[in-house]
């Protein structure tokens, strides 16, 4: 394979293409709510409707607006269906040929599509994901052929340090200086790991990625594997993401049968396998070095770092471990340039940030945007704001973040910005909250769960989180004192300052955040103990 | 060999290349509370007891686990590590069924001599008192889960000088627990050799020989030393 038999098959590809394409999502979300029939409906309507010479109905990823589904979209006119049934599928063909649909058309200009900004997403809702003629029809791959023709393994890695990409997984670590640091490692064997253990909850952006578009995240494993040095990668995934595995499966197949990953790529000397490996539920395997312990067949605990994964990781080799969105923007980055990708976004936090919004609010769903936006424009202007009553906060970063009082809305979304006022980018979950919502519940939410998901090797998080998990029950049930909100603070400090890894640090999070601009709820059911001790005495 | 010099408390300390501050504050003669650490077998950094300040450095640092550097300004005991050292203990107290009065270890308990370092006289956490189990199928030792502060001594004992594997930690969170074999009784793990090496190593009296009492614990740790050294080091008398 060389780039004109790549080009030959992308050309291919767009002439077999007919004229106008039904994409109808097939992503997990709309599945489960029986897009796979809507799918066999319009199929069948077009066979019916003899309108096969130009239309093709075409199963596609995430477009989303998940909260709306199953979507069908029209291309090109680029027409918007929601919460499709069966029955509506002939209604929708006979459209093409002018008929009168039933009114659930969406609004494709809606904030919601319209503000955003796609460079993970780019294909994602447009083509069919387990087809990989179709990611070649739209330029994929051709970053790769350029990354092993016109640049050196440096020029790479420079790029992605003058690009400004950072770790989408949470902690928003330079990705160049990463990969620098893995370039620069001597070592006969070297490998890059894609961390797909997406558990935060109410998170599912890399779940969409992987389903929709999951030679995107080959190619930039592999972008990545020639640019370290390394000829070896894992996808790590969680194994509740069945259809994200299955894809992935199927592309590395598709991709190995062309000649794109494997021995000697496109004809060059760089060989780049992929092997997959399906995590067992823990959510502590997102943490990298208990990931890759995980990965060795070990019990997934985390080690103490350093020695940091990009000096001894995987097998003790130099290993370079990348979320999948970080994965994700390579391509786009070795298409477009680092000077392109710098321009988008905040001074310190450059390009796109998929975030998943759900909770109380209109539109559920995935959404891609610009660094920098204000979480007003994405919750009341993308997300159309709660569906009753007024918003009182926004959590993000999962049960390591923070919860954002309504009054800080204005904020800009960038990992600075973010963590100044106690809570995280993290991976990108958005879970919006109503005046009904009692934030200390909402703490003790997520300390239930970080205690649930503690592996148990340090003592402050497999003792503390017990404690604090309890401490919260406490509170939430009108049993606590002013004693008991004092040991709270202090131990919240003391598991956020000693514990081993990322989990037990930032598990203390949704409290301090909580404290910090919800005191009074904390007050109000400490004093409704102290109601109840002196009309029961 | 290349040599580093540092600071601990204010101590001047020369130390070769790649030790660690537990070992750097050994030699300067400042003790630092370990529980999870044990002479001669790798280090897991787990109890976070050692946990020291390095000024530049804004999180704490394991000491057992971290390598010195040149110039390195090391504080073991301020008022906040020894608020933490306090709490970790407390919250270890607060986590199994610790009852000095009746344990074979009593008197000769790692973990009684940690609350008496750093000062623990009472926890301030509501005991758990979880549902733990007592193994006494193997022929010369017992297992009390309840005493258990999962250390993994036993474990590392177990595989890395023994060579059995008869450890490992089973279930995660509050629901570890040290299992024995395939989570069998420990009387029928066959790879157990009897050695006892692991009621050596036990901080607790969590693993103990058969026959003991309350307050009978003996151990004899010198020989974990002697083992390591006889075999690194082929010196074969004691």
């Amino acid at each position: 394979m060389d780039l004109t038999e790549l080009l030959k098959i992308a050309n291919a590809e767009r002439n077999k293409q007919k004229s106008i394409r039904v994409h109808c999502c097939t992503s997990t979300g709309c599945q489960a709510a029986n897009s796979l029939s809507v799918k066999n409906n319009l199929a069948t309507a077009v066979k019916e409707s003899g309108l096969s010479d130009r239309v093709e109905v075409v199963g596609v990823g995430c477009m989303g607006f998940c909260g709306r589904g199953p979507l069908v979209q029209i291309d090109p006119e680029d027409t918007l269906y929601e919460e499709v049934t069966p029955e509506d599928a002939p209604s929708i063909i006979d459209a093409l040929n002018g008929g009168v649909v039933k009114p659930i058309q969406g609004d494709s200009q809606h904030p919601f599509f319209a503000r955003q900004m796609r460079i993970v997403r780019q294909n994602t809702g447009k083509v069919d994901p387990e087809s990989i003629e179709e990611y070649i029809a739209v330029g994929g791959y051709q970053s790769l052929y350029k990354a092993i023709y016109d640049l050196t393994p440096t020029e790479i890695v420079q790029e992605i340090s003058k690009s400004g990409l950072r770790g989408r997984g949470g902690g928003g670590y330079p990705t160049g200086l990463k990969w620098a640091t893995v370039a620069k490692m001597a070592g006969e064997q070297k490998y890059v790991i894609c961390n797909g253990d997406e558990g935060d909850p109410g998170a599912f952006m890399d779940r969409s990625v992987l389903e929709s578009d999951p030679h995107l995240v080959l190619e930039g494993m592999a972008i990545a594997g020639y640019a370290v040095g390394a000829n070896h990668g894992y996808i790590y995934v969680r194994a509740e993401y069945p259809l994200a595995i299955q894809r992935l499966q199927k592309a590395i197949q598709q991709a190995k049968r062309y000649g794109i990953l494997g021995s000697q790529i496109f004809e060059s000397p760089f060989d780049f396998k992929i092997d997959i490996r399906i995590g067992a539920g823990a959510f502590v395997c997102g943490e990298e070095t208990a990931l890759i312990q995980s990965i060795e067949g070990k019990r997934g605990n985390p080690v103490p770092r350093p020695p940091y994964p990009a000096e001894s990781g995987l097998w003790k080799w130099p290993t370079l471990i990348n979320n999948v969105e970080t994965l994700a923007n390579i391509a786009a980055i070795i298409r477009e340039g680092a000077d392109w990708y710098s321009s988008i976004g905040t001074e310190n936090s450059k390009g796109t940030k998929i975030f998943a919004l759900t909770g109380k609010i209109r539109n559920n769903g995935l959404i891609e945007v610009p660094m920098g936006i204000s979480l007003r424009e994405i919750v009341e202007e993308m997300g159309g704001g709660v569906p009753e009553g007024e918003i009182k906060a926004v959590q993000t970063g999962g049960p390591s973040g923070g919860c954002i009082p309504a009054s800080m809305l204005d904020i800009p979304v960038d990992y600075d910005s973010l963590s100044k006022i106690g809570s995280m980018m993290g991976s990108g979950g958005m879970v919006v909250m109503d005046r009904a919502t009692s934030m200390v519940e909402v703490a003790q939410f997520y300390m239930e769960f970080c205690r649930e998901e503690s592996c148990g090797k340090c003592v402050p998080c497999r003792a503390g989180t017990v404690q604090l998990d309890a401490l919260l029950t406490k509170i939430v049930n009108k049993k606590a004192t002013m004693d008991d909100l004092t040991k709270l603070e202090a131990l919240c400090q003391m598991v956020k300052d000693t514990s081993l890894c990322g989990l037990g640090i930032t598990a203390p999070n949704p409290v301090l955040s909580t404290l910090r601009y919800f005191k009074e709820e904390y007050l109000e059911l400490i004093q409704a103990n102290n109601l109840d001790v002196s009309l029961t005495s | 060999m290349s040599v580093r010099t540092l600071t601990i408390n204010n101590i001047p300390v020369a130390i070769e290349e790649g030790a660690t501050i537990l070992e750097a504050a050994k030699e300067a003669g400042v003790t630092i509370p370990t529980l999870c650490h044990l002479e001669g077998v790798s280090d897991v950094g787990a109890c976070r007891l050692c946990l020291v300040e390095v000024e530049n450095i804004n999180k704490l640092l394991p000491a057992c686990v971290t390598q010195v550097t040149e110039e390195m300004v090391v504080h073991t005991n301020t008022p906040k590590l020894q608020e933490y050292r306090r709490m970790a203990v407390e919250l270890i107290f607060a986590e199994g069924n610790h009852v000095c009065a009746i344990c074979v270890a009593n008197g000769n308990c790692e973990l009684q001599d940690a609350a008496i370092q750093v000062g623990m006289d009472h926890t301030r956490f509501p005991y758990r008192f979880p549902d733990r189990h007592v193994d006494v199928s193997h022929s010369q030792f017992g297992i009390d889960h309840n005493r258990c502060i999962l250390c993994t001594r036993c474990i590392r004992v177990c595989n890395e000088i023994e060579g059995a594997h008869v450890w490992d930690v089973a279930q995660r969170g509050e629901n570890c627990y040290i299992a024995s074999g395939l989570s069998q009784p420990w009387g029928e793990v066959e790879a157990c050799t009897s050695c006892g090496k692991c009621v050596d190593a036990c901080p607790t009296g969590a693993i103990f020989r058969k026959g003991t009492t309350s307050a009978e614990k003996q151990r004899d740790r010198a020989k974990l030393e002697f083992v390591v050294n006889a075999r690194e080091k082929q010196e074969w008398t004691r």
